[in-house]
C-alpha cells in the first residue's frame, strides 16, 4: 500500500521573489542617473558637488541615526542613496551647501528615522526636506539660475512655469520669440531653469521607463497624475496644446510622477487606489499652479496626498474571499 | 469627600515641573503654547499671566467648593477664572502695553485655556485652598518652563535672535541678542520654519520626548500581556480585528 510521495507539504510562501529592497533601489538609482548626467550637463559641475553632498549626507545621517538609536544598520539597503539623489534633483543649482545638509537632515532623521525607518515613513522624505528647505530658506530655493554650458558665471532667471504663471495674456509663441521662454525642444531635452533634476524631461521619462520595465514602479500612479494635469491644464488653456505641453515638461511634474510618488512606503497598495492617489495629486498640482500664489505645486501634492494615503487604503480594501455583507447584524441591532 | 486626605506641599508644588507638566506630559494648553512660543519674551509673558490667573482662580474656586453645585460647576469656573482675566488683561494694558500687542487675541483667549479650567476641575474644586495655591503656582511654573524652552529653541533657529524685545517689555536698555549678522558672515541663515506652526509642532514633539525621557527614564514597565501579543496577525489587523470577528 506504499505510495510514492509526490506531493511536498510546507507552509506557505511556495514561490519567493528575488527582488530584495537592495536591488529595487539600485534599480532606481540606475534610472535616475540619466536625469543625474542632464543636470550636470546643465548645470555645471556645481550640481555635480550638490547631488554628491547630499548622498554623502544622507547616507552619514542614516548610519549615525541607525547607531544612536541602536538599531540594525540599514546603509546597504540604499534607500538612504536614492532618498540623497531625489532630494538633490530637486534643489536649485546654487544652493548653499550647508543647506543640503540640513535637507538631508530633514529627511532621514526626522521623516523617516524617527517614525521607524524605511517603511514605517509617513511621508516621502526627499519631498518633505524639499519643503521644509523652501519655507526656511525661500530665497536660496528658488533662487534658480540658468543653464550655463559649461560657464561659471550662473545669471538668476525664472523658471518657465515661474515666466507662464506672471504673463498674463501674451500668447506662448509670442514668449518663446521674444526669448523669454525656452522652446519645446530645449524645454525636453532640458536647457532650462529649474531644480537640478527636474529639467531633462528625455532622461526622465528614460528613467521611467526603466523603472516601468523592470516592474519596480506600476504605471497607475504616474500615468493617472500626469493625465490629470494635463486633462485640467487642457481645460484650464481653452486646448491650447502648446501651453498644456509646456505645463508638463515645466516644474518638477515628471521627476514626481515617476519617482516620488511612487514611493512604496506612501502610496496606496491596490491599483484602485494608486489611481485615486495619481488623480488627487494631480488635481492637487493643477489647482496650485493655476490659483495658487507658488508657480509650483508638484511637491506640496505629493505630500498632502501622502498623508491621504492610510484614508485612500481604507476606502480601496479589497474584501476577503468569501466575504458576505451581513445584514441580519445590523437588523438585530435596531431591534 | 477626600478632605482628610494628606498633601504634601513640596510634592504638590514640584509635580507641575516635570512630572506632570501640563504642556509637556499632560499636553495641555496647546493652542496657546505653539501661539505664543515663537519667541522667548512673548512665550513668558504669557505663561507669567496664565500663572498669575491661575494661582488666583485656584485660591477662589478651592474657597467656594462647597458652595458651587456640582451640576452647574464648569460654568461658575469660568465666571470666576474670567474675572481674573479680564483683571490681568486690564493690568497687562496698563502696565506691558507691547506684550498685549503681542499676544494679541491669546491674552482674553487665557480664559479658555484648559491648563486652568483642567487644574480647577481635577484639583481646586476638591482640594484645600493652600494646597490649591501651591498646586496652581507649580502648574503655572511649568507651563512658564515649557514655554521658555520652546521659545528658545524657536526664536534661535527660527529667527536667529535670543530674547529680542525684551527692552519693550521690562523697560531695560538690553535689546537681547542677534545672531543673524554673526551667522551671515559664515554664510548660514536662520531656519523660518521654526517660526512658523510646523517648526512649532517639530520642536513640541521633541520637547515632549524629552520630558517623557527625563520623567520616566526608559519607560514604564510592561504590564501585562495583550490579548495579541501571541498572534501571528497582530501587526496585520492592529489589534482590532479579533474584536471585529466576534461581531461578525
Amino acid at each position: 500500500m506504499e505510495e510514492k510521495q509526490i506531493l511536498t507539504v510546507s507552509a506557505s510562501p511556495h514561490v519567493k521573489s528575488t527582488a530584495t529592497t537592495r536591488r529595487i533601489m539600485l534599480d532606481v538609482i540606475i534610472a535616475l542617473i540619466p536625469a543625474a548626467f542632464a543636470g550636470v550637463t546643465v548645470f555645471g559641475l556645481r550640481a555635480a558637488l550638490v547631488i554628491a553632498v547630499c548622498v554623502l549626507s544622507s547616507v552619514m545621517f542614516e548610519y549615525l541615526s541607525r547607531r544612536l538609536m541602536k538599531r540594525d544598520c540599514t546603509v546597504g539597503d540604499l534607500s538612504a542613496v536614492v532618498t540623497g539623489l531625489l532630494l538633490a534633483f530637486n534643489l536649485p543649482v546654487s544652493i548653499p551647501l550647508w543647506m543640503c545638509v540640513v535637507g538631508a537632515f530633514a529627511a532621514i532623521v526626522v521623516v523617516k528615522q524617527f517614525f521607524g525607518g524605511l517603511g514605517q515613513n509617513f511621508a516621502n522624505p526627499a519631498i518633505t526636506a524639499r519643503i521644509v528647505l523652501l519655507v526656511s530658506f525661500a530665497s536660496a530655493m528658488t533662487g534658480f539660475t540658468s543653464p550655463v554650458a559649461g560657464g561659471v558665471d550662473a545669471v538668476s532667471t525664472a523658471t518657465p512655469l515661474n515666466i507662464l504663471s506672471s504673463a498674463d495674456g501674451t500668447s506662448v509663441a509670442q514668449l518663446v520669440a521674444n526669448g523669454e521662454l525656452p522652446s519645446l525642444l530645449k524645454m525636453f531635452l532640458g536647457v532650462r531653469a529649474g531644480c537640478i533634476g527636474e529639467t531633462c524631461a528625455a532622461a526622465l521619462l528614460l528613467g521611467g521607463v526603466y523603472l516601468l520595465a523592470r516592474g519596480v514602479i506600476k504605471p497607475a500612479i504616474p500615468f493617472s497624475f500626469i493625465g490629470t494635469v494635463a486633462v485640467i491644464s487642457l481645460f484650464a488653456s481653452r486646448f491650447d496644446l502648446t501651453w498644456t505641453a509646456y505645463e508638463l515638461l515645466g516644474g518638477g511634474l515628471l521627476l514626481g510622477a515617476f519617482f516620488m510618488a511612487t514611493d512604496y512606503a506612501t502610496s496606496p497598495v491596490n491599483t484602485g487606489g494608486k489611481i485615486v492617489f495619481g488623480v488627487g495629486c494631480g488635481i492637487l498640482t493643477a489647482v496650485i499652479r493655476l490659483y495658487g500664489s507658488l508657480p509650483e505645486g508638484v511637491s506640496y501634492s505629493i505630500l498632502l496626498m501622502n498623508i491621504a494615503c492610510p484614508l485612500i487604503e481604507k476606502l480601496t480594501q479589497p474584501k476577503y474571499f468569501g466575504f458576505i455583507k451581513s445584514k441580519k447584524k445590523k437588523e438585530g441591532k435596531a431591534a | 469627600m477626600s478632605e482628610k486626605k494628606k498633601y504634601n506641599l513640596k510634592n504638590e508644588l514640584t509635580k507641575g515641573f516635570l512630572r506632570e507638566n501640563p504642556v509637556l506630559r499632560l499636553v495641555l494648553g496647546t493652542c496657546p503654547t505653539l501661539a505664543t512660543s515663537t519667541s522667548v519674551v512673548n512665550g513668558v509673558g504669557m505663561g507669567i499671566a496664565a500663572t498669575i490667573v491661575l494661582i488666583c482662580s485656584n485660591i477662589a474656586i478651592s474657597a467656594l467648593r462647597k458652595v458651587i453645585p456640582s451640576k452647574a460647576r464648569i460654568p461658575a469656573y469660568i465666571v470666576v477664572i474670567a474675572s481674573f482675566v479680564t483683571m490681568v488683561q486690564m493690568l497687562v494694558k496698563a502696565f506691558v502695553p507691547a506684550l498685549d500687542e503681542s499676544l494679541g487675541v491669546f491674552l482674553p483667549l487665557i480664559v479658555v485655556n484648559c491648563i486652568i479650567l483642567g487644574r480647577a476641575e481635577a484639583f481646586a474644586g476638591k482640594s484645600p485652598v493652600l494646597v490649591s495655591a501651591v498646586d496652581g503656582l507649580g502648574m503655572g511654573i511649568g507651563f512658564t518652563a515649557a514655554l521658555f524652552c520652546m521659545g528658545t529653541v524657536r526664536e534661535i533657529l527660527g529667527a536667529g535672535t535670543f530674547l529680542s524685545g525684551i527692552d519693550a517689555m521690562i523697560g531695560c536698555s538690553f535689546k537681547g541678542f542677534d545672531f543673524t549678522g554673526g551667522l551671515a558672515k559664515i554664510g548660514l541663515a536662520p531656519m523660518t520654519l521654526f517660526i512658523l506652526p510646523a517648526g512649532g509642532f517639530f520642536v513640541f514633539g521633541l520637547l515632549m520626548a524629552a520630558a517623557n525621557r527625563l520623567a520616566e527614564g526608559k519607560g514604564l514597565k510592561k504590564a501585562g500581556l495583550s490579548p495579541c501579543a501571541g498572534c501571528p496577525r497582530a501587526d496585520a489587523c492592529a489589534n482590532k480585528l479579533c474584536g471585529e470577528e466576534k461581531d461578525v
